[in-house]
């Protein structure tokens, strides 16, 4: 096949588009420029689209032997992904923008644009994997379970997924240090990314605070008494307990946790540990990576959080809604973020929380 | 066919004769700056090789000051212009929109840091330098202009500019011309220009990387960027690159540019470019061009995208000019040209050389629509 490799300038990337070429197929790798402005150097482990980055990429594709371009997303980017994370936060939700990412970016403008030019596909070095059977081409969980990632690739339709080849989802992380060591790349120990790739500083809640403002309001219990003042709604998380900076302390002497943001108010309302537990939550947006669930009742799991465990459930999908109810409550689920509902190892779809209780 | 290399304005290869110049003289040993035989020898054949590019180009061999490159010959001229006039009271430099980074970078650095005020003169549809507004800025500000410094023909549309009109309006005020694109490709002379300043580049002409030379009017002085030894009339320092230089020399001296067969071949792509995509357009036809220039716009691309997909047909070209982060940026020739950012951004340059042949741009005729046709269906999304 002829491919696509996006290339972040990582040890992963690097090692999906060297196997994709050892696999038989003809790979370009390409750099996806996601910053107008971009940093000149990587500052710790944030951040996959600086110039040095680019230039780790660029570095690779020479080892591995394919051409190499770098492709300007910078404004497909800061529409879909910036822009959104933004107004999720804004509207009292807490969104996931590397989904929103595969969604927009690496799966749709990426693939799109590689599809119109006559490529069949586009490698990246996330740990998942697919697989071919009765249901068509579907997506699975990595063999590696700490590294796996097919939660933010819950978001991908029937038809990204044919267009999605992950040649690292049968290697744990180690094996694919050692394959690019060998392979000569220098990326090889380069650390792993974490955070925010558009927050180069780390600190999201500041980065949050520059562009929305730091309006403060008050924090108040569940029966609407004012026992605190917060600096910015959105920079407080539920299930958040410390800096709170409360002044009337709860009945009971027991703590109190961030249980709900209300941005229209501007208010952060605090409660007792057992209010945080939900059992259900709703879903708008449904997206299915493999057959559509319908309101027929199916046993599976639900994760909620890019390395949140696997919660045993039931779910269906009716009026609009994918629904989960789970067997054992959790404590602390904001809206905003995805549900992935999995079947076994099998991405069965998600849908952006919208509703719990 | 294997692959077709339209970049020669990026650079071209290196020719035989040059190649092979270098390679003698690379076996010979002396630093030319030394008193001794050995010294003296390769002092020898630096200083033929300075006569014989001061001959092709009319100026007298003590006027080329070699340089490391075009834009190091550049910078020594803009700073050292600038430094020399200020003290005169002169703080302005006079560039247009056109010019290269390698002129543009250092004045625009000028301003920034050592208070130089710049102007930039506009140009037209076509690509050539405003005289009306040169004339104007001469005449009104013309004892505060420290050095004029415009482009003999531009990199990226080959558009020629009217340097010989520019050097009349001058009249008493420096006029410097980054002359590395002309050099070789179309005559001019140094002298007879009445230029005060001119920058020429090897590689641009079948010599090797790394070596160009700042033609500077015999008795003038500039301060230098390198200091150090003194070696290039006290304005540059560092030992002589003898063996790149007599290989510059060579290339300058013995390589007939073969310009009416470069001009037929162009003139036959643009022909049949415009048969195969009746919308595309020249950029800076109706103006007199450098013989192996052609930059065509065509609209509803992406310049990243066709220059993918020219690549993938094994087929050399250029989109202009990339950011630091390798993205390629709306060329600001095209948009001094009229321009909008997304067509300028749907435009391509090819540069035909010495090598090119009638096969060769046939292949790239043979590749081009269905190029076209997918980077219009990539761009449409």
């Amino acid at each position: 096949m002829k491919l696509i490799a996006a290339m972040s300038g990582g040890v992963d990337s690097a090692v999906a588009a060297a196997r994709a070429v050892e696999a038989g197929h003809e790979v370009t790798g390409v750099h996806l420029a996601l910053s107008s402005n971009p940093q000149k150097y990587r500052s710790g482990a944030r951040g996959c689209c600086t110039i040095e980055d680019s230039h780790d990429a660029r570095r690779a594709a020479d080892l591995i032997g394919i051409p190499f371009y770098i492709w300007d997303m910078a404004e497909e980017f800061h529409d879909g992904v910036v822009e959104d994370f933004l107004a999720e936060y804004a509207a009292g939700r807490t969104p996931n923008p590397c989904l929103r990412c595969n969604e927009k970016i690496k799966f749709a403008a990426v693939l799109d644009r590689a599809r119109a030019m006559g490529f069949d596909g586009v490698v990246t070095g996330h740990y998942a994997r697919t697989q071919i059977g009765s249901m068509g081409k579907t997506l699975h969980r990595a063999v590696d379970h700490l590294k796996d990632q097919s939660y933010v690739l819950s978001v991908l339709t029937v038809a990204q997924i044919h267009g999605a080849i992950f040649p690292l989802g049968d290697t744990t992380k180690i094996d694919i240090r050692a394959e690019a060591q060998a392979l000569g790349l220098a990326v090889a120990q380069k650390p792993d990314s974490h955070d925010i790739c558009f927050v180069p500083s780390g600190d999201n809640a500041g980065w949050l605070r520059d562009r929305l403002g730091s309006e403060v309001g008050p924090i108040v219990d569940q029966n609407g008494r004012a026992i605190g003042e917060h600096k910015g709604a959105y920079t407080y998380t539920i299930g958040q307990r410390k800096g709170l900076g409360l002044t009337v302390p709860s009945t009971d002497g027991s703590p109190r946790f961030v249980l709900k943001i209300e941005p229209v108010t501007n208010t952060v309302v605090v409660g007792a540990r057992e209010d945080l537990a939900i059992s259900v939550m709703r879903g708008e947006r449904a997206v299915w990576c493999g057959p559509a669930v319908t309101e027929e009742i199916q046993r599976g799991f639900v994760q909620v959080r890019a390395h949140g465990g696997a919660l045993a459930c039931t779910y269906f999908f009716k009026d609009g809604l994918l629904v989960a109810q789970l067997d054992a409550p959790l404590l602390g689920l904001a809206t905003g973020q995805a549900m992935a509902i999995y079947d076994g190892d099998r991405v069965v779809g998600s849908a952006t929380i919208c509703e719990t209780a | 066919m294997s692959s077709v290399y339209l970049d020669h304005a990026a650079t071209t290869p290196i020719s035989r004769a040059a190649w092979e110049a270098m390679n003698t003289q690379m076996q010979v040993l002396g630093n030319p700056s030394s008193l001794h035989a050995d010294g003296r020898s390769t002092r020898k054949a630096l200083e033929d090789a300075r006569e014989r590019i001061a001959a092709k180009i009319g100026a007298l061999p003590s006027e080329i000051i070699f340089t490391a490159s075009g834009t190091e010959a550049n910078n020594t001229a803009l700073k050292g212009f600038y430094w020399s006039g200020r003290k005169s009271g002169r703080n302005v430099i006079l560039i247009s929109a056109i010019e290269h980074r390698a002129i543009s970078d250092p004045t625009h650095w000028l301003k920034e840091h050592e208070g130089a005020e710049v102007i930039e003169l506009p140009v037209s549809v076509d690509g050539v330098v405003d005289l009306v507004v040169l004339k104007k800025m001469v005449d009104s500000r013309g004892d505060e202009i420290a050095i004029i410094s415009l482009m003999h023909s531009n990199n990226e549309t080959g558009v020629i500019q009217p340097i010989s009109e520019v050097v009349k309006i001058a009249g008493n005020i420096p006029v410097h011309c980054d002359a590395v694109q002309s050099f070789c490709k179309v005559p001019f002379s140094f002298s007879e220009l009445g230029l005060t300043a001119l920058t020429i580049s090897a590689h641009k002409i079948g010599g090797p990387l790394g070596v160009g030379a700042l033609v500077l009017r015999r008795t003038l002085e500039i301060p230098p960027l390198l200091h150090g030894g003194g070696q290039e009339r006290d304005i540059r320092s560092g030992t002589l690159n003898a063996p790149a230089i007599v290989g510059f020399a060579t290339a300058a001296d013995y390589e007939k540019y073969p310009a009416t067969k470069i001009l037929s071949l162009r003139d036959y792509f643009i022909r049949k470019v415009i048969e195969l995509i009746p919308d595309a357009s020249i950029n800076g036809e109706k103006s007199e061009r450098l013989p192996g220039i052609v930059n065509v716009t065509f609209p509803g691309t992406q310049s990243e995208v066709l220059l993918l997909l020219m690549d993938g047909a094994n087929v050399s070209c250029s989109t202009g000019s990339a950011c630091s982060a390798g993205v390629p940026e709306a060329s600001h020739v095209l948009l001094a040209m009229g321009h909008t950012v997304k067509t300028a951004l749907s435009s391509l340059r090819f540069s035909l050389g010495a090598t090119t042949t009638r096969v060769e741009i046939d292949y790239v005729l043979s590749v081009l629509p269905s190029v076209i046709e997918r980077g219009r269906a990539a761009s449409s999304i």
